[in-house]
């Protein structure tokens, strides 16, 4: 079909005719993925919350050091990896390519960071005896461990997968094969993956903050 | 992709400058250090939890409105999206939360 046969019909109600709402379909999809996602976050940290309201004996182990400092740095981290991005979506269309990539690395390498730093407390917290399965602490809440693996492991997992997807991204765009909506449609993706770990950061780990 | 398409987007694009996202980025540091320092406050939880979602609500709003740049899009885009996400999560909250505040009160004291 060609360009000229949707004019006519661009002022209908939606505001696009062969583009819904005037953006491309790739970007509608991703939209519609991460509200479907969100669904899936808040459903988890909905029931989190049943079971962090319901039990008052819910463990507190998280010290300054380390859990709420490397989880407020991660959290930095992410927030910056969020403004690279937003900043490299910026370059992609004003054209400049080496810009955009050397921005799309630095969210790249700020993923990585965040992954690096949660995995180094999660060792921390299986040197303690912490399994999704157990703990040591007393009294026993077995859902601790349960509640708080499966979210920030879901929410790793996607970090992960966005690191994968911007680095394809950002070699295709460096090569001259994909367009600035491209970037633009993986930096929705990213955003979101921050947006999660801000429910999931004030949540998990500021609501069983060690209070001495 | 079409061209077309292409040129119509460009120009939207020109909305948001980096002083203006960088400007966004240190209001989430903001929100997120006022949480951390909350954190240490000794309130009760529902009524922690209930400051803390909300801060993080103020959060993903911005950060949807500028880095997701959702503001600067069609309104039918927004409407689309928004008001069906909140509804659904709002139904998981009238069935969980109620539930569990009465929980707290059927415990033996």
């Amino acid at each position: 079909m060609s360009e000229t046969e949707f004019e006519g019909i661009v002022e209908s109600p939606w505001s696009g005719g062969a583009s819904p709402f005037a953006i491309n379909s790739k970007k509608l999809g991703m939209w519609l993925f991460i509200i479907s996602d969100s669904l899936t976050f808040s459903a988890l940290l909905v029931s989190y919350a049943y079971v962090r309201l319901e039990t008052p004996d819910w463990p507190r182990p998280f010290e300054i050091w380390p859990a709420i400092a490397k989880s407020s740095l991660m959290t930095l981290v992410l927030l910056s990896s969020s403004l690279t991005m937003v900043l490299g979506v910026n370059a992609a269309f004003q054209g400049d390519r080496k810009k955009t990539v050397r921005y799309l690395i630095a969210t790249i390498i700020c993923g990585i960071a965040f992954v690096l730093i949660h995995a180094t407390e999660w060792v921390t917290l299986f040197g303690e005896g912490v399994t999704p399965w157990s703990n040591p602490w007393k009294p026993f809440v077995p859902l601790f461990g349960g509640t708080f693996f499966g979210l920030t492991g879901l929410h790793m997992l996607h970090v992960t997968i966005g690191v994968v997807y911007l680095a394809v991204i950002a070699w295709g765009f460096g090569k001259g094969k994909y367009t600035a909506e491209h970037v633009e449609v993986s930096g929705l993706y990213w955003h979101f993956v921050d947006l999660v770990w801000m429910f999931i950061f004030p949540m998990v780990y500021l609501l069983s903050v060690n209070p001495k | 992709m079409s061209a077309h398409g292409h040129g119509e987007l460009t120009h939207e694009h020109s909305v948001g400058t980096t002083k203006l996202f960088t400007t966004v980025w240190v209001w989430l540091l903001l929100l997120t250090a006022l949480e951390v320092f909350l954190a240490y406050e000794r309130l009760e939880v529902h009524l922690m939890i209930t400051i803390l979602v909300g801060l993080s609500l103020i959060k993903a709003a911005l950060i949807m409105s500028y880095f997701m740049h959702l503001r600067f899009e069609r309104l039918g885009l927004f409407l689309l999206l928004v008001p069906a996400m909140v509804f659904c999560i709002c139904m998981m909250l009238i069935m969980f939360f109620p539930d569990s505040i009465r929980l707290m009160d059927l415990r033996p004291h």
